[in-house]
């Protein structure tokens, strides 16, 4: 991928935050009085990668990783310590008026919708904001209340509805602007199953339609397997991994699971694997990846096993892996 | 669409959308403004009775000026209720802020356009509570046509100059969350040099001369004085220069302020 025909450009990026610290007590409290103390946190270290238009990217990592002080300093709401960012050949940190219309930034935990109005009321304000032409906007808007099935809760006030449909409705209002980059910060958190695969077929669709970019930072797997071929691992400000969600599984996955059932489930299988699940006479065995071939051959040729299937470690705990050991690959 | 066409076109829309969210409130409304009724009601009945024991007047104000000024003052205060500065620091921490600024449009524009549609409410209920002020307290109020018609612009120039300083006020929550002596000091002195406590021709004579160099009167006592005084065309329209003189010194200082205590979010983050 060319830097030229990237629609996001990330070279060195780094955000070092000051933190007032000082110890417990009354005479650290009076001290601080005179001498305050602060430390450097580099919440973002020397971060570097592109995104293509139209590319839908996963950017994982726990908490204090350092994935929204980089959603932030993408969208302008932070000024990089260090390094430079592009979006849509815009510097955010300008904040100009044309790069704010071609982007998003949708935050779970953040409403922006008039609490005690009708959504279709806040619809409207957004419309005034981004200048969107009347028919176009309501196009737009329609097409999302039928995508998202909003139908009559868009007349509901914002406060009457639940979270689930609370943020449907703040995809919705983000999104009427039709933008080309979208930086969505955990969007499904807190939300049941069927809400979360609700927005995220709304995301693939959005991006489907209107070839928009997107960046996606959550802890659900379930959201990054669905929508996201690329995967940036983030953990203490630094990049981890970037590439195919497979490679991901491939490179830092140190284990396979091995699923069979067996007639006899007393069975001590000990000498194979780590018993991971055992339901009724279905068991999972996780093993080494390079003991795989081995252990398999010995299971069919020991054991009357019956349905065995392998398979690639499940994400979860792919990821689990990559946080515990930081920079190391454990496979 | 141009930029005047667009912007015009978001102050209607904004302005329509707080006249739906505070219909949504309006006994909560009513409550409001009958609980700021008491303050000038309370300092209409001391003056009042002040001025009968000093057998009818104090500095010139009858009892009847005394309930032209305090009930007109009602008006003018409820015109002047704009975004708290206290609210600066919710809009911070609540992540209000951040939205904010993910608007292609600056966010004064948002506020004056949402208190702007929250005054036509404001005004609706309080044309009842006037009259039964009107009716309780025997106003004299005889206005000229062009009093009227300067008061009508007045208060609104009143309503940008009180945005404009508590902007300013509130924006220091970008430096600092521990404001309130700030906002409490501020207050006091608005109170004394504005008009609120008392009209300023009963203050003494260096107060006067002082309030005529600060914004606060052109916020509330002029407005007042506008109407209920016997003030010439000239001081009118020169008391009407002198809030457009506030506004634009007012608009230039936030917009100055804004732009620093955004470069300070944008470094420290929230």
């Amino acid at each position: 991928m060319s830097a030229s025909t990237s629609v996001i450009q990330v070279a060195s990026l780094r955000k070092t935050y000051q933190v007032p610290e000082r110890e417990a007590g009354l005479a650290a409290a009076v001290r601080s009085l005179v001498r305050r103390k602060t430390k450097d946190v580099k919440a973002v270290d020397g971060v570097s990668f592109e995104v293509a238009p139209g590319e839908i990217v996963g950017f994982l990592g726990p908490n204090g990783a350092g994935k929204t002080t980089t959603l932030k300093m993408l969208s302008g709401l932070l000024y990089p310590t260090g390094g430079e960012a592009r979006v849509l050949g815009h510097l955010p940190s300008k904040r100009e008026k044309a790069f704010l219309r071609q982007i998003t930034l949708v935050m779970g935990n953040r409403n922006q919708l008039v609490w005690d109005i009708p959504a279709l009321d806040s619809f409207e304000l957004n419309r005034a904001i981004y200048q969107i032409p009347e028919a176009e906007f309501k196009r737009t808007r329609d097409e999302f209340i039928e995508l998202l099935e909003l139908g009559e809760l868009v007349k509901k006030p914002v406060r009457n509805l639940s979270l689930g449909e609370r943020m449907r409705m703040e995809i919705t209002g983000a999104l009427l602007h039709r933008p080309k980059v979208l930086f969505l910060d955990e969007p499904t958190i807190g939300l049941d199953v069927t809400m979360q695969k609700r927005i995220r077929v709304f995301i693939a669709e959005y991006n489907r339609r209107y070839a928009a970019t997107v960046l996606l930072t959550s802890h659900y797997m379930a959201d990054v397997e669905a929508l996201c071929k690329r995967v940036i691992v983030i953990h203490h400000g630094q990049i981890l991994f970037d590439g195919d969600l497979s490679g991901l599984v491939e490179r830092f996955s140190a284990s396979k699971t091995i699923g069979f059932s067996l007639e006899d489930p007393s069975v001590d299988l000990s000498a194979y694997g780590e018993v991971s699940e055992r339901d009724g006479s279905r068991v999972t065995l996780r093993v080494p990846k390079a003991e795989t071939s081995r252990v398999t051959a010995q299971l069919l040729t020991d054991l009357a096993v019956e349905d065995l299937t392998v398979e690639d470690a499940p994400i979860d705990d792919v990821i689990e892996r990559v946080f515990a050991h930081g920079k190391e690959p454990t496979a | 669409m141009n930029a005047f066409k667009a912007l015009a076109d978001f102050y209607l829309t904004n302005m329509k959308t707080a006249i739906a969210c505070e219909f949504q409130y309006r006994v909560a409304q009513y409550f409001y403004m009958i609980g700021m009724i008491a303050e000038p009601v309370i300092y209409l009945v001391v003056w009042s009775t002040i001025a009968g024991a000093q057998g009818g007047s104090v500095g010139g104000y009858t009892p009847g000026q005394f309930a032209a000024y305090y009930i007109v003052w009602t008006l003018v205060r409820n015109m002047n209720i704009v975004f708290t500065p206290y609210g600066w620091e919710w809009r911070i921490r609540q992540g209000q802020l951040t939205g904010m600024l993910m608007r292609p449009l600056h966010p004064l524009h948002y506020d004056i356009s949402w208190f702007a549609g929250w005054k036509f409410v404001v005004i609706l209920l309080w044309l009842p509570i006037a009259v039964v002020l009107y009716l309780a307290f025997q106003p004299t109020l005889n206005p000229s046509w062009l009093q009227i018609a300067v008061f009508a612009v007045a208060i609104w120039g009143a309503y940008l100059i009180r945005t404009m300083l508590l902007w300013l006020l509130g924006l220091i929550s970008f430096w600092t969350t521990r404001v309130s002596a700030i906002f409490e000091l501020y207050f006091t002195l608005e109170l004394l040099l504005s008009g609120r406590l008392v009209p300023l021709s009963l203050m003494p004579e260096w107060v006067q001369s002082l309030a005529n160099f600060l914004p606060f009167k052109y916020a509330f006592g002029y407005p007042i004085e506008a109407l209920v005084g016997q003030p010439t065309p000239v001081q009118l329209f020169a008391g009407l220069g002198m809030q457009l003189f506030w506004i634009v010194v007012g608009a230039l200082a936030v917009q100055l302020v804004w732009r620093a205590g955004v470069k300070q979010f944008t470094s420290v983050g929230n």
